[in-house]
Protein backbone atom coordinates (compact mmCIF):
# COMPACT_ATOMS: atom_id res chain seq x y z
CA UNK A 1 0.00 0.00 0.00
CA UNK A 2 1.50 3.37 -0.93
CA UNK A 3 2.37 5.49 2.06
CA UNK A 4 0.68 8.85 2.23
CA UNK A 5 3.05 11.67 3.07
CA UNK A 6 1.30 14.29 5.20
CA UNK A 7 1.81 17.33 3.00
CA UNK A 8 -0.24 20.49 3.45
CA UNK A 9 -3.28 20.52 1.25
CA UNK A 10 -5.18 23.53 2.57
CA UNK A 11 -3.86 27.03 3.08
CA UNK A 12 -3.21 28.06 6.69
CA UNK A 13 -3.28 31.78 5.89
CA UNK A 14 -4.59 34.07 8.61
CA UNK A 15 -6.05 37.53 8.12
CA UNK A 16 -4.61 40.67 9.67
CA UNK A 17 -5.95 41.14 13.20
CA UNK A 18 -6.36 44.63 14.60
CA UNK A 19 -6.06 43.19 18.09
CA UNK A 20 -2.43 42.62 18.97
CA UNK A 21 -1.00 40.92 22.04
CA UNK A 22 -1.25 43.35 24.92
CA UNK A 23 1.88 44.50 26.72
CA UNK A 24 4.21 44.27 23.74
CA UNK A 25 5.35 46.89 21.26
CA UNK A 26 4.37 46.42 17.62
CA UNK A 27 6.44 43.48 16.31
CA UNK A 28 7.90 42.81 19.77
CA UNK A 29 11.14 44.84 19.58
CA UNK A 30 11.38 48.24 21.26
CA UNK A 31 11.75 51.29 19.01
CA UNK A 32 15.38 52.03 19.87
CA UNK A 33 16.36 48.49 18.90
CA UNK A 34 14.40 48.77 15.66
CA UNK A 35 16.15 52.05 14.80
CA UNK A 36 19.54 50.44 15.42
CA UNK A 37 18.67 47.46 13.20
CA UNK A 38 17.17 49.73 10.53
CA UNK A 39 20.32 51.85 10.38
CA UNK A 40 22.43 48.71 10.06
CA UNK A 41 20.14 47.42 7.28
CA UNK A 42 20.51 50.64 5.28
CA UNK A 43 24.30 50.35 5.44
CA UNK A 44 24.05 46.64 4.58
CA UNK A 45 22.14 47.51 1.41
CA UNK A 46 24.69 50.22 0.56
CA UNK A 47 27.60 47.74 0.89
CA UNK A 48 26.23 44.54 -0.69
CA UNK A 49 27.55 41.37 0.93
CA UNK A 50 29.36 43.13 3.78
CA UNK A 51 28.44 41.93 7.28
CA UNK A 52 27.30 44.87 9.39
CA UNK A 53 27.59 44.31 13.16
CA UNK A 54 24.44 44.99 15.16
CA UNK A 55 23.35 44.79 18.78
CA UNK A 56 21.42 41.55 18.54
CA UNK A 57 18.83 41.24 21.30
CA UNK A 58 17.77 38.23 23.27
CA UNK A 59 14.62 36.94 21.64
CA UNK A 60 11.95 34.66 23.07
CA UNK A 61 13.40 31.67 21.24
CA UNK A 62 16.83 30.07 21.35
CA UNK A 63 19.76 30.88 19.10
CA UNK A 64 19.65 28.70 16.03
CA UNK A 65 15.88 29.08 15.66
CA UNK A 66 15.97 32.25 13.65
CA UNK A 67 16.72 35.02 16.15
CA UNK A 68 18.55 37.01 13.47
CA UNK A 69 15.85 36.60 10.86
CA UNK A 70 13.14 37.50 13.37
CA UNK A 71 14.90 40.71 14.36
CA UNK A 72 15.28 41.73 10.71
CA UNK A 73 11.63 40.94 10.01
CA UNK A 74 10.54 42.83 13.16
CA UNK A 75 12.46 45.91 12.04
CA UNK A 76 11.08 45.81 8.49
CA UNK A 77 7.48 44.65 8.92
CA UNK A 78 4.47 46.99 8.97
CA UNK A 79 0.77 46.44 9.60
CA UNK A 80 0.03 46.18 5.86
CA UNK A 81 2.54 43.41 5.21
CA UNK A 82 1.68 39.78 4.56
CA UNK A 83 4.19 37.39 6.06
CA UNK A 84 5.21 33.94 4.92
CA UNK A 85 7.70 31.87 6.89
CA UNK A 86 9.34 28.71 5.60
CA UNK A 87 11.70 26.23 7.16
CA UNK A 88 13.50 24.00 4.64
CA UNK A 89 10.83 25.00 2.14
CA UNK A 90 7.84 24.01 4.27
CA UNK A 91 5.29 26.34 5.87
CA UNK A 92 4.07 23.76 8.36
CA UNK A 93 7.20 22.91 10.36
CA UNK A 94 7.54 23.91 14.01
CA UNK A 95 9.98 26.75 13.40
CA UNK A 96 7.94 28.27 10.58
CA UNK A 97 4.59 27.92 12.36
CA UNK A 98 5.89 29.52 15.53
CA UNK A 99 7.61 32.46 13.87
CA UNK A 100 4.49 33.12 11.79
CA UNK A 101 2.33 32.95 14.91
CA UNK A 102 4.77 35.23 16.75
CA UNK A 103 4.27 38.01 14.20
CA UNK A 104 0.53 37.38 13.89
CA UNK A 105 0.31 37.93 17.66
CA UNK A 106 2.77 40.78 18.19
CA UNK A 107 2.23 42.69 14.94
CA UNK A 108 -1.28 41.61 13.98
CA UNK A 109 -0.14 41.11 10.39
CA UNK A 110 -1.74 38.84 7.84
CA UNK A 111 0.12 35.60 7.21
CA UNK A 112 0.08 33.33 4.23
CA UNK A 113 1.73 30.21 2.93
CA UNK A 114 1.41 31.25 -0.69
CA UNK A 115 4.64 32.67 -2.05
CA UNK A 116 2.84 34.97 -4.48
CA UNK A 117 0.70 36.55 -1.72
CA UNK A 118 3.58 37.40 0.64
CA UNK A 119 5.27 40.79 0.88
CA UNK A 120 7.89 39.50 3.33
CA UNK A 121 9.16 35.93 3.32
CA UNK A 122 11.34 34.80 6.18
CA UNK A 123 13.23 31.67 5.33
CA UNK A 124 15.40 29.06 6.91
CA UNK A 125 17.57 27.21 4.40
CA UNK A 126 15.58 27.54 1.16
CA UNK A 127 14.58 30.04 -1.50
CA UNK A 128 11.03 29.46 -2.80
CA UNK A 129 10.79 27.83 -6.22
CA UNK A 130 8.30 30.46 -7.43
CA UNK A 131 10.35 33.43 -8.70
CA UNK A 132 10.13 36.42 -6.34
CA UNK A 133 9.10 39.90 -7.46
CA UNK A 134 10.18 43.50 -6.86
CA UNK A 135 7.43 43.88 -4.27
CA UNK A 136 8.84 41.20 -1.99
CA UNK A 137 11.57 41.06 0.64
CA UNK A 138 13.31 37.78 1.43
CA UNK A 139 14.71 37.52 4.98
CA UNK A 140 17.21 34.72 5.61
CA UNK A 141 17.97 33.16 8.98
CA UNK A 142 21.74 32.77 9.13
CA UNK A 143 23.68 30.62 11.61
CA UNK A 144 27.28 31.46 10.57
CA UNK A 145 27.46 34.69 8.54
CA UNK A 146 31.22 34.54 8.00
CA UNK A 147 32.04 32.45 4.90
CA UNK A 148 35.71 32.30 5.90
CA UNK A 149 35.08 31.14 9.48
CA UNK A 150 35.79 27.44 8.80
CA UNK A 151 39.13 28.45 7.32
CA UNK A 152 40.13 31.25 9.71
CA UNK A 153 38.62 31.24 13.21
CA UNK A 154 39.85 34.72 14.22
CA UNK A 155 37.36 37.52 13.59
CA UNK A 156 40.15 40.14 13.46
CA UNK A 157 41.76 38.16 10.63
CA UNK A 158 38.62 37.53 8.59
CA UNK A 159 37.71 41.22 8.86
CA UNK A 160 41.12 42.09 7.46
CA UNK A 161 40.71 39.52 4.69
CA UNK A 162 37.39 41.09 3.64
CA UNK A 163 38.89 44.59 3.84
CA UNK A 164 41.82 43.61 1.63
CA UNK A 165 39.66 41.45 -0.65
CA UNK A 166 41.98 38.58 0.18
CA UNK A 167 39.97 35.47 -0.65
CA UNK A 168 42.77 33.15 -1.77
CA UNK A 169 42.21 30.83 1.15
CA UNK A 170 38.62 30.20 0.03
CA UNK A 171 39.73 29.27 -3.47
CA UNK A 172 42.39 27.00 -2.01
CA UNK A 173 39.75 25.23 0.05
CA UNK A 174 37.59 24.68 -3.03
CA UNK A 175 40.68 23.53 -4.94
CA UNK A 176 41.56 21.04 -2.21
CA UNK A 177 38.12 19.51 -2.70
CA UNK A 178 38.83 19.04 -6.39
CA UNK A 179 42.28 17.61 -5.67
CA UNK A 180 40.85 15.12 -3.16
CA UNK A 181 37.47 14.23 -4.64
CA UNK A 182 37.57 15.44 -8.22
CA UNK A 183 34.80 17.99 -7.64
CA UNK A 184 33.74 20.74 -5.23
CA UNK A 185 31.86 18.81 -2.58
CA UNK A 186 30.22 21.74 -0.78
CA UNK A 187 26.49 21.20 -1.28
CA UNK A 188 24.97 23.88 0.96
CA UNK A 189 26.10 27.31 2.21
CA UNK A 190 28.10 27.38 -1.01
CA UNK A 191 30.14 30.63 -1.00
CA UNK A 192 29.16 33.39 -3.40
CA UNK A 193 30.73 36.65 -4.52
CA UNK A 194 28.42 39.65 -4.41
CA UNK A 195 28.74 42.39 -7.03
CA UNK A 196 32.29 41.26 -7.71
CA UNK A 197 33.54 42.30 -4.28
CA UNK A 198 32.53 40.57 -1.03
CA UNK A 199 32.56 36.82 -0.59
CA UNK A 200 29.35 36.02 1.27
CA UNK A 201 27.74 33.04 2.97
CA UNK A 202 24.33 32.54 1.37
CA UNK A 203 23.19 30.82 4.61
CA UNK A 204 22.73 27.03 4.53
CA UNK A 205 20.53 26.99 1.43
CA UNK A 206 21.31 24.10 -0.93
CA UNK A 207 23.59 25.19 -3.74
CA UNK A 208 20.58 24.41 -5.95
CA UNK A 209 19.19 27.77 -4.77
CA UNK A 210 22.35 29.83 -5.40
CA UNK A 211 21.47 30.77 -9.00
CA UNK A 212 18.15 32.21 -7.77
CA UNK A 213 20.05 34.84 -5.76
CA UNK A 214 21.71 36.24 -8.87
CA UNK A 215 19.93 39.42 -10.06
CA UNK A 216 16.84 38.53 -8.00
CA UNK A 217 14.18 41.28 -8.33
CA UNK A 218 13.43 41.05 -4.58
CA UNK A 219 15.55 42.61 -1.85
CA UNK A 220 17.44 39.95 0.14
CA UNK A 221 18.22 40.60 3.82
CA UNK A 222 20.23 38.29 6.08
CA UNK A 223 20.19 38.20 9.88
CA UNK A 224 22.50 36.24 12.18
CA UNK A 225 21.33 36.68 15.77
CA UNK A 226 23.98 34.80 17.71
CA UNK A 227 26.82 36.18 15.59
CA UNK A 228 25.26 39.68 15.62
CA UNK A 229 25.64 40.39 11.91
CA UNK A 230 23.31 41.68 9.20
CA UNK A 231 23.94 41.74 5.49
CA UNK A 232 22.03 42.31 2.31
CA UNK A 233 21.92 41.80 -1.42
CA UNK A 234 20.06 44.59 -3.24
CA UNK A 235 17.74 43.68 -6.14
CA UNK A 236 19.31 42.91 -9.53
CA UNK A 237 22.74 42.45 -7.99
CA UNK A 238 25.21 39.95 -9.37
CA UNK A 239 25.66 36.97 -7.05
CA UNK A 240 28.19 34.53 -8.43
CA UNK A 241 28.95 31.12 -6.93
CA UNK A 242 32.70 30.64 -6.64
CA UNK A 243 34.16 28.14 -9.07
CA UNK A 244 37.01 27.49 -11.50
CA UNK A 245 37.02 27.74 -15.27
CA UNK A 246 37.64 24.00 -15.61
CA UNK A 247 35.31 23.12 -12.73
CA UNK A 248 32.28 25.35 -13.27
CA UNK A 249 29.60 25.66 -10.60
CA UNK A 250 26.85 23.07 -10.94
CA UNK A 251 23.62 22.45 -9.06
CA UNK A 252 22.19 19.17 -7.86
CA UNK A 253 19.99 17.15 -10.19
CA UNK A 254 17.74 14.19 -9.51
CA UNK A 255 16.86 11.17 -11.60
CA UNK A 256 13.33 11.29 -10.18
CA UNK A 257 10.57 13.85 -10.41
CA UNK A 258 8.49 14.84 -7.37
CA UNK A 259 6.32 11.84 -6.46
CA UNK A 260 3.40 14.08 -5.52
CA UNK A 261 3.32 16.79 -8.20
CA UNK A 262 5.68 15.45 -10.84
CA UNK A 263 7.87 18.57 -10.84
CA UNK A 264 11.20 17.99 -12.51
CA UNK A 265 12.61 21.44 -11.79
CA UNK A 266 12.34 21.75 -8.01
CA UNK A 267 14.57 20.81 -5.09
CA UNK A 268 13.57 17.35 -3.87
CA UNK A 269 13.66 15.91 -0.36
CA UNK A 270 14.32 12.23 0.06
CA UNK A 271 11.76 10.62 2.33
CA UNK A 272 12.12 7.12 3.78
CA UNK A 273 8.68 5.54 3.75
CA UNK A 274 9.16 2.18 5.47
CA UNK A 275 11.68 0.24 7.50
CA UNK A 276 13.02 -1.54 4.40
CA UNK A 277 14.66 1.61 3.10
CA UNK A 278 12.06 2.39 0.43
CA UNK A 279 12.42 6.02 -0.58
CA UNK A 280 10.39 8.60 -2.35
CA UNK A 281 11.31 12.08 -3.50
CA UNK A 282 9.02 15.06 -2.94
CA UNK A 283 9.31 18.82 -3.40
CA UNK A 284 10.94 20.57 -0.47
CA UNK A 285 8.90 23.71 -1.28
CA UNK A 286 5.48 22.62 0.03
CA UNK A 287 3.64 25.64 -1.43
CA UNK A 288 5.09 25.05 -4.89
CA UNK A 289 4.13 21.38 -4.71
CA UNK A 290 0.58 22.13 -3.58
CA UNK A 291 0.03 24.78 -6.23
CA UNK A 292 1.18 22.38 -8.91
CA UNK A 293 -1.16 19.67 -7.63
CA UNK A 294 -4.02 22.15 -7.47
CA UNK A 295 -3.27 23.03 -11.09
CA UNK A 296 -3.73 19.36 -11.97
CA UNK A 297 -0.15 18.12 -12.05
CA UNK A 298 0.39 14.69 -10.60
CA UNK A 299 3.42 12.61 -9.74
CA UNK A 300 3.76 8.86 -9.92
CA UNK A 301 2.81 8.56 -6.24
CA UNK A 302 6.15 7.12 -5.21
CA UNK A 303 7.02 3.49 -4.55
CA UNK A 304 3.99 1.24 -4.34
CA UNK B 1 11.06 85.61 30.97
CA UNK B 2 13.18 83.10 29.15
CA UNK B 3 12.79 82.82 25.41
CA UNK B 4 10.56 79.96 24.42
CA UNK B 5 10.87 78.02 21.20
CA UNK B 6 7.94 76.58 19.38
CA UNK B 7 8.84 72.91 19.09
CA UNK B 8 6.81 71.45 16.25
CA UNK B 9 5.16 68.09 16.88
CA UNK B 10 6.77 64.83 15.74
CA UNK B 11 4.97 61.74 14.46
CA UNK B 12 1.37 61.29 15.59
CA UNK B 13 1.96 57.52 15.74
CA UNK B 14 5.74 57.10 16.14
CA UNK B 15 5.78 53.29 15.87
CA UNK B 16 3.81 52.98 12.64
CA UNK B 17 5.13 56.13 10.98
CA UNK B 18 8.76 55.29 11.78
CA UNK B 19 8.24 51.94 10.09
CA UNK B 20 6.66 53.56 7.02
CA UNK B 21 9.46 56.10 6.72
CA UNK B 22 12.11 53.42 7.16
CA UNK B 23 10.52 51.23 4.48
CA UNK B 24 10.46 54.21 2.12
CA UNK B 25 14.17 54.86 2.79
CA UNK B 26 15.01 51.14 2.53
CA UNK B 27 13.18 50.88 -0.79
CA UNK B 28 14.90 54.04 -2.02
CA UNK B 29 18.30 52.70 -0.98
CA UNK B 30 17.62 49.25 -2.49
CA UNK B 31 16.42 50.74 -5.80
CA UNK B 32 18.56 53.82 -6.40
CA UNK B 33 16.74 56.51 -8.34
CA UNK B 34 13.25 55.17 -7.64
CA UNK B 35 11.31 57.85 -5.79
CA UNK B 36 9.47 56.90 -2.58
CA UNK B 37 7.18 59.01 -0.42
CA UNK B 38 7.08 59.41 3.33
CA UNK B 39 3.67 59.80 4.99
CA UNK B 40 2.03 63.21 5.09
CA UNK B 41 1.31 65.05 8.30
CA UNK B 42 4.61 66.43 9.59
CA UNK B 43 5.02 70.19 9.90
CA UNK B 44 8.72 70.53 10.67
CA UNK B 45 10.32 73.88 11.43
CA UNK B 46 11.63 75.69 8.35
CA UNK B 47 13.87 75.14 6.50
CA UNK B 48 13.78 71.44 7.42
CA UNK B 49 11.94 69.50 4.67
CA UNK B 50 9.22 67.00 5.60
CA UNK B 51 11.37 64.19 4.18
CA UNK B 52 14.48 65.05 6.17
CA UNK B 53 12.48 65.60 9.37
CA UNK B 54 10.76 62.23 8.88
CA UNK B 55 14.15 60.60 8.18
CA UNK B 56 15.54 61.93 11.47
CA UNK B 57 12.47 61.05 13.52
CA UNK B 58 12.56 57.50 12.17
CA UNK B 59 16.29 56.81 12.33
CA UNK B 60 18.18 59.27 14.54
CA UNK B 61 18.61 58.93 18.31
CA UNK B 62 21.22 59.32 21.02
CA UNK B 63 23.52 56.90 19.15
CA UNK B 64 23.68 59.01 16.00
CA UNK B 65 25.53 62.32 15.94
CA UNK B 66 23.79 64.62 13.45
CA UNK B 67 25.40 67.45 11.50
CA UNK B 68 23.28 70.27 10.13
CA UNK B 69 24.40 72.55 7.31
CA UNK B 70 24.67 76.16 8.50
CA UNK B 71 21.65 77.15 6.42
CA UNK B 72 19.48 74.66 8.34
CA UNK B 73 20.71 75.57 11.79
CA UNK B 74 18.36 77.71 13.77
CA UNK B 75 16.93 77.43 17.27
CA UNK B 76 13.74 75.83 16.01
CA UNK B 77 15.38 73.07 13.94
CA UNK B 78 17.93 72.33 16.66
CA UNK B 79 15.23 72.18 19.32
CA UNK B 80 13.08 69.94 17.09
CA UNK B 81 15.88 67.40 16.61
CA UNK B 82 17.12 67.56 20.20
CA UNK B 83 13.63 67.14 21.65
CA UNK B 84 12.26 64.42 19.37
CA UNK B 85 15.41 62.46 18.47
CA UNK B 86 17.67 63.23 21.42
CA UNK B 87 20.54 63.18 18.94
CA UNK B 88 23.80 64.99 19.61
CA UNK B 89 24.32 67.87 17.16
CA UNK B 90 27.94 67.96 16.03
CA UNK B 91 30.03 70.75 14.55
CA UNK B 92 32.23 68.67 12.26
CA UNK B 93 30.70 66.83 9.29
CA UNK B 94 33.20 63.98 9.61
CA UNK B 95 31.94 63.03 13.07
CA UNK B 96 28.31 62.72 11.96
CA UNK B 97 26.36 59.51 11.40
CA UNK B 98 23.71 61.57 9.63
CA UNK B 99 24.17 64.92 7.94
CA UNK B 100 21.36 67.15 6.71
CA UNK B 101 22.10 69.81 4.12
CA UNK B 102 20.35 71.83 1.45
CA UNK B 103 21.74 71.59 -2.07
CA UNK B 104 23.41 74.99 -1.74
CA UNK B 105 24.94 74.27 1.66
CA UNK B 106 26.23 70.77 0.86
CA UNK B 107 29.95 70.68 1.65
CA UNK B 108 32.43 68.62 -0.39
CA UNK B 109 31.45 64.96 -0.11
CA UNK B 110 34.91 64.03 1.18
CA UNK B 111 34.42 66.23 4.24
CA UNK B 112 32.10 63.58 5.70
CA UNK B 113 33.07 60.33 7.40
CA UNK B 114 34.08 57.81 4.73
CA UNK B 115 34.28 54.70 6.87
CA UNK B 116 37.28 52.40 6.61
CA UNK B 117 37.94 49.30 4.53
CA UNK B 118 37.40 47.16 7.62
CA UNK B 119 34.37 49.12 8.87
CA UNK B 120 32.71 50.69 5.83
CA UNK B 121 29.36 51.08 7.62
CA UNK B 122 30.77 53.91 9.76
CA UNK B 123 30.46 56.42 6.93
CA UNK B 124 28.02 59.34 7.05
CA UNK B 125 24.59 59.09 5.48
CA UNK B 126 24.03 62.50 3.90
CA UNK B 127 20.48 63.80 3.49
CA UNK B 128 20.33 66.51 0.82
CA UNK B 129 17.25 68.71 0.46
CA UNK B 130 16.60 69.56 -3.17
CA UNK B 131 13.84 71.48 -4.94
CA UNK B 132 12.50 68.62 -7.00
CA UNK B 133 13.02 64.96 -7.91
CA UNK B 134 11.84 63.31 -11.12
CA UNK B 135 12.32 59.76 -12.40
CA UNK B 136 13.52 61.04 -15.76
CA UNK B 137 16.13 63.53 -16.85
CA UNK B 138 19.84 63.95 -17.17
CA UNK B 139 21.26 61.56 -14.58
CA UNK B 140 21.65 57.94 -15.65
CA UNK B 141 22.06 55.54 -12.72
CA UNK B 142 23.40 52.01 -12.92
CA UNK B 143 24.59 49.51 -10.34
CA UNK B 144 23.17 47.18 -7.68
CA UNK B 145 19.42 47.62 -7.21
CA UNK B 146 18.91 48.72 -10.81
CA UNK B 147 17.76 46.28 -13.49
CA UNK B 148 19.26 48.15 -16.45
CA UNK B 149 19.35 51.89 -15.80
CA UNK B 150 17.27 54.42 -13.88
CA UNK B 151 16.90 58.07 -14.83
CA UNK B 152 16.79 60.83 -12.26
CA UNK B 153 16.61 64.57 -12.34
CA UNK B 154 17.82 66.49 -9.30
CA UNK B 155 17.68 70.21 -10.08
CA UNK B 156 19.88 72.52 -8.04
CA UNK B 157 22.81 70.19 -7.41
CA UNK B 158 26.15 71.86 -8.00
CA UNK B 159 27.70 71.03 -11.39
CA UNK B 160 30.78 69.38 -9.89
CA UNK B 161 28.79 66.86 -7.85
CA UNK B 162 28.79 64.00 -10.43
CA UNK B 163 32.60 64.08 -10.41
CA UNK B 164 32.69 64.12 -6.62
CA UNK B 165 30.23 61.22 -6.66
CA UNK B 166 32.44 59.24 -9.03
CA UNK B 167 35.39 59.79 -6.68
CA UNK B 168 33.20 58.66 -3.79
CA UNK B 169 32.07 55.55 -5.68
CA UNK B 170 35.67 54.57 -6.39
CA UNK B 171 36.35 54.44 -2.65
CA UNK B 172 34.08 51.38 -2.34
CA UNK B 173 33.55 49.78 0.17
CA UNK B 174 34.11 53.19 1.81
CA UNK B 175 32.14 56.28 0.89
CA UNK B 176 29.06 58.25 1.86
CA UNK B 177 25.49 57.34 0.92
CA UNK B 178 23.16 60.10 -0.27
CA UNK B 179 19.48 60.44 0.50
CA UNK B 180 17.84 63.06 -1.72
CA UNK B 181 14.74 64.72 -0.34
CA UNK B 182 12.22 66.98 -2.09
CA UNK B 183 9.33 67.65 0.27
CA UNK B 184 7.84 64.24 1.02
CA UNK B 185 9.65 62.56 -1.84
CA UNK B 186 12.81 60.55 -1.26
CA UNK B 187 15.39 58.97 -3.54
CA UNK B 188 18.74 57.54 -2.54
CA UNK B 189 22.16 57.05 -4.04
CA UNK B 190 24.09 54.36 -2.18
CA UNK B 191 27.84 54.38 -2.71
CA UNK B 192 27.55 51.57 -5.29
CA UNK B 193 25.55 53.62 -7.81
CA UNK B 194 27.29 54.84 -10.95
CA UNK B 195 25.97 58.21 -12.09
CA UNK B 196 26.60 59.46 -15.59
CA UNK B 197 25.31 62.71 -16.99
CA UNK B 198 23.77 62.50 -20.42
CA UNK B 199 20.66 63.02 -22.48
CA UNK B 200 17.79 60.52 -22.39
CA UNK B 201 18.42 57.25 -24.21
Amino acid sequence: MPTVIPHPTASTATAAAPQRLEGYNFAYLDEQTKRMIRRALLKAVAVPGYQVPFGSREMPLPYGWGTGGIQVTAAVIGPDDTLKVIDQGADDTTNAVNIRRFFAKTAGVATTDRTVDASIIQTRHRIPETPLTEDQILVYQVPIPEPLRQLEPREAETRKMHALEEYGVMHVSLYEDIAKFGRITKSYNYPVRVNGRYVMAPSPIPKFDNPKMDRMPALQLFGAGREKRLYAVPPYTEVKSLDFEDHPFEVETWEQDCALCGAGDSYLDEVIVDDKGTRMFVCSDSDYCRERREAGHQGDGGPA
Amino acid sequence: MADTIDIRPGFADPVIESQQVFRAVLDAMARPGRIQSVPDGLTPPAPLAVGSAAFCLALADHDTPVWLAPGLRNPATLAFLRFHCGCPIVEEPESAAFAIADAAGLPALDSFAMGSDAWPETSTTVVVQVDDLQERGPLRLTGPGIETAHRLSVPGLRPGLPDEWEANRKLFPCGVDLVLVAGRRIAALPRTTTVTVGAED
